[in-house]
C-alpha cells in the first residue's frame, strides 16, 4: 500500500523539484510567466473569444485555429487542496507535508490552475501554515525562478 | 440495425493466480497461468482461442501470450487505454467481436507486478510534457494526490466526511476478511486504525488507497449459444459501455465545467439505455476502488443515488452484505488485490455463479465498473 515514488528520475537531480517541460501548445504560458504575466490561451475568432485550458491547437467551441494569450489579473480563489505526505520524490519529500492548491481564476472561474500556497514567491513549498488553507480563500499569483524557469505560485491576497 | 450485445455472449471461464506483495514469476508467466486457468475452468482448449483483449498498460502482449498458450489463428485483438479504466472494456470488446462473428473464443486478462515491480508514476520526470507540466512541478505527483484534490472538494461541497470514506474501506476489508485469496484475509480494520493511519495525501490516508499487488486474472468469453455447452453456468454480458465525457481530463479533471461529474456518468447513460433493468434491480456491485472517494462518485454516476448523495448512501451498512448495495464482495482493489480492477470482473462472475466467499443470496444481476476519474468502462452481468 505504500506508494513509493522515491526512485531518482532520469533527467532531474534527486534534490531538485521538477521543472515544467513545455510542449508547443503550452510554451507561451511559460514565456509570459518569465515576464511575470499570467496569461491564458483564448480563441482569437472575433465571434467566440472563449478561454481554454490546458492549451491546445483548436477551439472546442468554434473550431478556430486562431488563438491569443489573454492577460489575467492573477487573482483567484482556492477551489480545493491536498497535503501530500511521503513517500514522494526526494526533493518533495524534503518539504513534505506541503500543500498543493487548485486555484479558480477570478477572471475565469472555469480555469483552475494547480499551484502551491506559500508565504512569499521564493519561500519553500511548506512555508504556509496548514491551518490557513481554506476552500474559497482569496489568493494572488506570484512568480519564482527555478533552474531558469519562471513558475507561478500563490500567496494569500492582502485584504 | 438490429444487432445488440444484450445477453449475446457470456463469461464462461475465470482464472487467477495467487495475490501477494511479491511473486517469483514474471508478468508473462502470471498472465499465461491465469489464462490457462480460465480456459480450464471453461473446459475450452487453448488452441480454440481466437480473440484477445487487454490493457495498453499490460506488459504482456497478445503475440507473446498467443504463442505461449498455444492459441490457434487469432482473428481479433484489441488493447484498451487508461489503465484501470480499461478493465470492463476488455470484456466489452470481446463481446462485440464474438457477437459479430469476428471470433469465437475470447480471452481478456491483466497481469501485474505492482507489489514488486515498476509503477508508471515512479519516474515522474518522463511524464512532465503535456499534461504533466501543469501539475507535477507543484508536487501533485501521484494518483492519490490527484484524486485527493477532487475528494477534498467533494467533502466540502456535499458534507462528506472521513467517516464516509471509512465506510467504504471497511466494507471492502470486511469482504476480504471472508476471502482466503485476498491479501487482507484475516487482517481486520477498525475505525481507530483508519482514523489514526498515516496520511498519504490529506484528506486521503493509507486505508483510502488500494493495495500494491503481484498477480494476474483472466476470463473467457464465448457466444451465449456455445456457453450452454460449457463446463460452468454461463454469466451473460447484458450491457457494456465505455465513457469519455466531453472536455474530460484523465485523473485531473480540474478543467472540466463540472470536475466532480466524471466518466461514470457517461458510461452509465449508455449502460442503462441498453439494459432491461435499472440500478434499483442490481443485486450486487463491484465498483472500482483504487481510492475510497471513487465509490461515492461512482454510486452517483451509475444512478444508485442522487448527485451529492454518494457519501450518505454508505451509511447504515448499505455497502455490507445484507445492505442496500453490497459492493466489492471479494475485497476489491482496497483489500483483495489491486490488479487494475480485473478482480472485480471475476468476482462479479463468482457472485452470479453463487460461489463467492461473501455470497449475496440469489444474486442474479451485477454491475462491474472500471476506474472512475479516467476514461472508463462498465458491464452489467446477469445470471
Ligand atoms: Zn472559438
Amino acid at each position: 500500500m505504500t506508494m513509493q515514488t522515491t526512485t531518482a528520475t532520469t533527467d532531474t537531480a534527486p534534490d531538485e523539484l521538477l521543472l515544467p517541460v513545455p510542449d508547443g501548445d503550452g510554451a507561451p504560458f511559460w514565456e509570459y510567466a518569465a515576464q511575470g504575466e499570467l496569461r491564458v490561451q483564448a480563441c482569437a475568432a472575433p465571434t467566440c473569444g472563449k478561454l481554454r485550458f490546458p492549451p491546445r491547437p483548436c477551439c472546442p467551441h468554434c473550431r478556430s485555429f486562431d488563438s491569443e494569450w489573454r492577460l489575467m489579473s492573477g487573482r483567484g480563489r482556492i477551489w480545493s487542496y491536498v497535503q501530500p505526505h511521503p513517500p514522494l520524490l526526494p526533493a518533495y519529500a524534503a518539504q513534505a507535508p506541503y500543500n498543493v492548491i487548485l486555484v479558480e481564476l477570478a477572471d475565469a472561474p472555469q480555469i483552475r490552475l494547480v499551484g502551491n500556497l506559500v508565504t512569499s514567491a521564493d519561500a519553500p513549498l511548506d512555508s504556509m501554515d496548514p491551518a490557513r488553507l481554506r476552500i474559497g480563500a482569496r489568493v494572488q499569483v506570484v512568480f519564482t525562478e527555478m533552474g531558469g524557469t519562471a513558475v507561478p505560485r500563490w500567496v494569500l491576497e492582502k485584504s | 440495425m438490429a444487432a445488440t450485445l444484450k445477453d449475446a455472449t457470456a463469461i464462461v471461464g475465470i482464472g487467477q493466480t495467487a495475490f501477494a506483495k511479491q511473486l517469483p514469476q514474471s508478468e508473462k508467466e502470471l498472465a499465461c497461468r491465469a489464462i490457462l486457468a480460465a480456459l480450464e475452468d471453461a473446459g475450452i482448449d487453448p488452441s480454440e482461442v481466437d480473440a484477445f483483449s487487454s490493457y495498453t498498460m499490460e506488459e504482456t502482449d497478445e503475440v507473446e501470450v498467443a504463442k505461449a498458450i498455444g492459441a490457434g489463428d487469432v482473428t481479433f485483438f484489441s488493447k484498451i487505454g487508461y489503465g484501470g479504466g480499461g478493465s470492463c472494456a476488455t470484456v466489452g470488446h470481446l463481446a462485440a467481436a464474438v457477437a459479430t462473428g469476428q471470433a469465437s473464443v475470447g480471452v481478456a486478462w491483466r497481469s501485474r507486478k505492482r507489489g514488486s515491480g515498476p509503477r508508471p508514476w515512479k519516474n515522474t520526470a518522463v511524464q512532465l510534457p503535456t499534461p504533466g507540466q501543469w501539475t507535477r512541478p507543484f508536487g501533485l505527483l501521484r494518483p492519490a494526490d490527484e484524486i485527493g484534490m477532487l475528494a477534498r472538494r467533494y467533502m466540502h461541497e456535499y458534507g462528506a466526511t472521513r467517516d464516509h470514506l471509512f465506510n467504504v474501506a471497511m466494507a471492502c476489508r470486511n469482504r476480504a476478511n471472508e476471502n482466503p485469496a485476498a491479501m487482507m484475509y484475516e487482517r481486520p480494520l477498525t475505525r481507530e486504525m483508519y482514523m489514526t493511519a498515516r496520511m498519504i495525501s490529506d484528506p486521503l490516508c493509507l486505508f483510502d488507497n488500494c493495495l500494491e499487488t503481484d498477480g494476474a486474472l483472466a476470463c473467457v468469453i464465448v457466444s451465449a449459444e456455445r456457453a450452454r455447452d460449457c463446463r460452468q453456468k454461463p454469466v451473460y454480458v447484458h450491457s457494456v459501455a465505455q465513457g469519455l465525457p466531453s472536455q474530460h481530463h484523465g485523473m485531473v479533471n480540474y478543467w472540466n465545467d463540472d470536475p466532480l461529474s466524471g466518466p461514470a456518468w457517461t458510461a452509465a447513460r449508455h449502460l442503462w439505455k441498453q439494459a432491461d433493468f435499472g440500478p434499483q434491480d442490481v443485486d450486487v456491485a463491484q465498483i472500482y476502488d483504487a481510492f475510497t472517494p471513487l465509490i461515492p462518485l461512482s454510486l452517483e454516476g451509475y444512478g444508485f443515488c442522487g448527485r451529492g448523495e454518494g457519501a450518505s448512501f454508505t451509511e447504515g451498512g448499505a455497502l455490507e452484505i445484507g445492505g442496500r448495495l453490497p459492493i466489492n464482495t471479494g475485497g476489491g482493489g482496497l483489500s483483495e488485490a489491486y490488479v487494475h480492477g480485473f478482480n472485480l470482473i471475476n468476482e462479479g462472475v463468482k457472485q452470479l455463479r453463487g460461489i463467492s466467499t461473501a455470497q449475496v443470496p440469489d444474486a442474479a444481476t451485477c454491475l462491474v465498473t472500471a476506474g472512475e476519474g479516467v476514461p472508463t468502462s462498465a458491464i452489467l452481468l446477469r445470471a
